[in-house]
């Protein structure tokens, strides 16, 4: 399969649609499954991942029919440094897939909603994503996924322990329910450290755009639940849809609040930022980002009118180092990308007149 | 490898002898400084421990539990956190029972199922048993072990379809 053709669209959680999408990117859940008739990755010489790969390949392809939509499969292994990165900037594959060795690979669907990972830290490494505070759709699909992939296969698994995974901290459900937030308000005023402090209480973790120990780029962050093993994926996930309205709703009176008192100060760092964006002629991806989140609350609060959400959050995607050598069809190093970077953004932005002036 | 403490990337890794005792400690930055500045109270209170008994054992006793099926020894599994098999569970059980206490605050499953009961357990576990052995094989090359075992796995294999399409 050839990954330019997916240079110029964007994945569907990225659509902008779906419940509360002005503050919540995405809904995701995950699901961690191993083969029953083979070790765990770590006890795994290159011919068992090959064979184990060779398995869910085919899994992959029967599930397909299963569900009656096809899903693209790539040999991760066959992949070039670029490619790979590309599919961890669209979220297809984690950082941990594309750094590893050996046989592994990805399927995923052509909305790019359903991914599913061979050979991550477990054998397979399910995810659904969708585009806003969605979750119990995700979960309704993952769940037939599994189903369908319990069809032709047996998971590791055990009355006591549930489903057996290579870390224990994914043991049981081998679920992880997370919901990508973006948050602004909340950083630029620092309340954000008193949402930190009150979902740890609680046990939910919280982590950068690209998971774990990936730093908060661009105001957003992925809240999910820690603990796996002793709760239903129902109380996990109703954990979740329990506490993110709070949260949206805190990001909401802080956004309110700030145009009410410093409307003006307001204004004028979204339009600043605005302007940094359409006529940069150098830029890095973390000025970019930064920017871009400032942007993004200025849509949404209304301050800029010529820009809708989807163009934005296309925006945060295609400007990534990845994508932007994809879309060039070009080798770049870091300051060719930041000029390169810098004239994709006046291009893009070029024809919106410009800030608001209400 | 992860944190003890948390579930960061552990980024600092700590031998502590305590009464002549090694005791290893794999810590993200931010659990680190914390217990550089305060390791006693941490310790007593058990914290930085992954489990609370096998943390007072001995280093080498650690060396000598090992998963029967895939080989993987208990400090092993403690040093890279992750197991080496699904039988791991069972042959640690002992271990990982605070371990699993610590991080879930619960030990017993609660949710989804299979649908189907698990066929031939026994069977399964077996190939990962063959498996480790064939690997082994191969390492000391003696050849003709390992094409017996391979074989054998063959043997087993074909064994599990069998069953698997006459559940079907």
């Amino acid at each position: 399969m050839d990954l330019d053709h997916l240079v110029n669209t964007i994945g569907e959680w990225l659509r902008g649609s779906g419940p509360e999408s002005d503050i919540v990117m995405s809904s995701r859940i995950r699901l961690a499954r191993n083969l029953a008739q083979f070790p765990f990755l770590s006890r795994a010489d290159d011919a068992t991942r090959g064979e184990i790969a060779t398995v869910l390949k085919k899994g992959v392809t029967q599930l397909s029919k299963g569900l009656g939509a096809p899903l693209n499969y790539l040999n991760v292994d066959d992949l070039e440094g670029l490619d790979r990165q590309f599919l961890v900037e669209r979220q297809l594959i984690s950082r941990e897939l594309s750094d590893s060795h050996g046989s592994r690979g990805v399927g995923f669907s052509d909305q790019e909603r359903v991914s599913l990972m061979v050979n991550e830290e477990d054998h397979l490494r399910i995810q659904v994503l969708r585009s806003g505070f969605d979750l119990d759709s995700c979960w309704e699909e993952i769940s037939h996924i599994d189903d369908l992939l319990q069809e032709q296969m047996n998971f590791a698994f055990n009355e006591e322990w549930g489903y057996l995974t290579a870390c224990p901290t994914n043991v049981g459900t081998g679920i992880r329910v997370s919901v990508m937030l973006h948050l602004p308000a909340l950083v630029l005023t620092k309340e954000i450290q008193k949402v930190f402090q009150a979902l740890q209480k609680i046990s939910l973790a919280v982590r950068g755009l690209y998971g774990e120990g990936s730093q908060a780029m661009g105001d957003f962050y992925q809240i999910s639940n820690q603990v796996t093993l002793g709760k239903s994926e129902d109380q996990l996930l109703k954990n979740l849809k329990d506490v993110v309205p709070n949260i949206i709703a805190y990001e909401r009176k802080v956004r309110n609040a700030m145009i009410k008192e410093n409307r003006r100060s307001l204004h004028d760092q979204v339009s600043r930022a605005y302007g940094i964006l359409k006529t940069a002629q150098t830029i890095s991806s973390e000025e970019t980002m930064h920017l871009l989140s400032s942007v993004r609350m200025g849509v949404n609060v209304g301050l800029i009118d010529d820009l809708q959400i989807p163009a934005v959050n296309e925006l945060f995607l295609q400007t990534q180092p990845a994508h932007l050598q994809k879309l060039r069809k070009a080798t770049l190093e870091s300051a060719e990308r930041n000029v390169s970077r810098a004239a994709y953004l006046r291009q893009k932005l070029a024809g919106h007149g410009g800030v608001s002036e209400n | 490898m992860k944190c003890y403490r948390c579930s960061k990337h552990a980024t600092l890794h700590i031998t502590e002898i305590i009464k002549s005792v090694p005791h290893e400690l794999h810590l993200c930055e931010d659990c680190a400084q914390q217990y550089l500045k305060n390791p006693d109270s941490q310790s007593e209170e058990g914290a930085f421990k992954p489990s609370g008994t096998s943390g007072d054992k001995p280093l080498d006793e650690l060396d000598k539990l090992l998963c029967p099926t895939c080989g993987m020894s208990f400090r092993e599994f403690r040093n890279q956190g992750r197991l080496g098999c699904a039988h791991c569970y069972l042959a640690f059980q002992e271990e990982l029972y605070p371990l699993l206490e610590n991080i879930h605050g619960e030990t017993r499953h609660c949710g989804k199922t299979p649908k189907r009961a698990p066929i031939a357990s026994q069977k399964q576990t077996d190939l990962i048993r063959l498996r480790n052995e064939l690997k082994q094989a191969v390492a000391a090359e003696s050849y003709e072990q390992a094409a017996r075992l391979r074989d054998q796995i063959q043997t087993v294999e074909a064994e599990l379809q069998a069953e698997a399409s006459q559940a079907t």
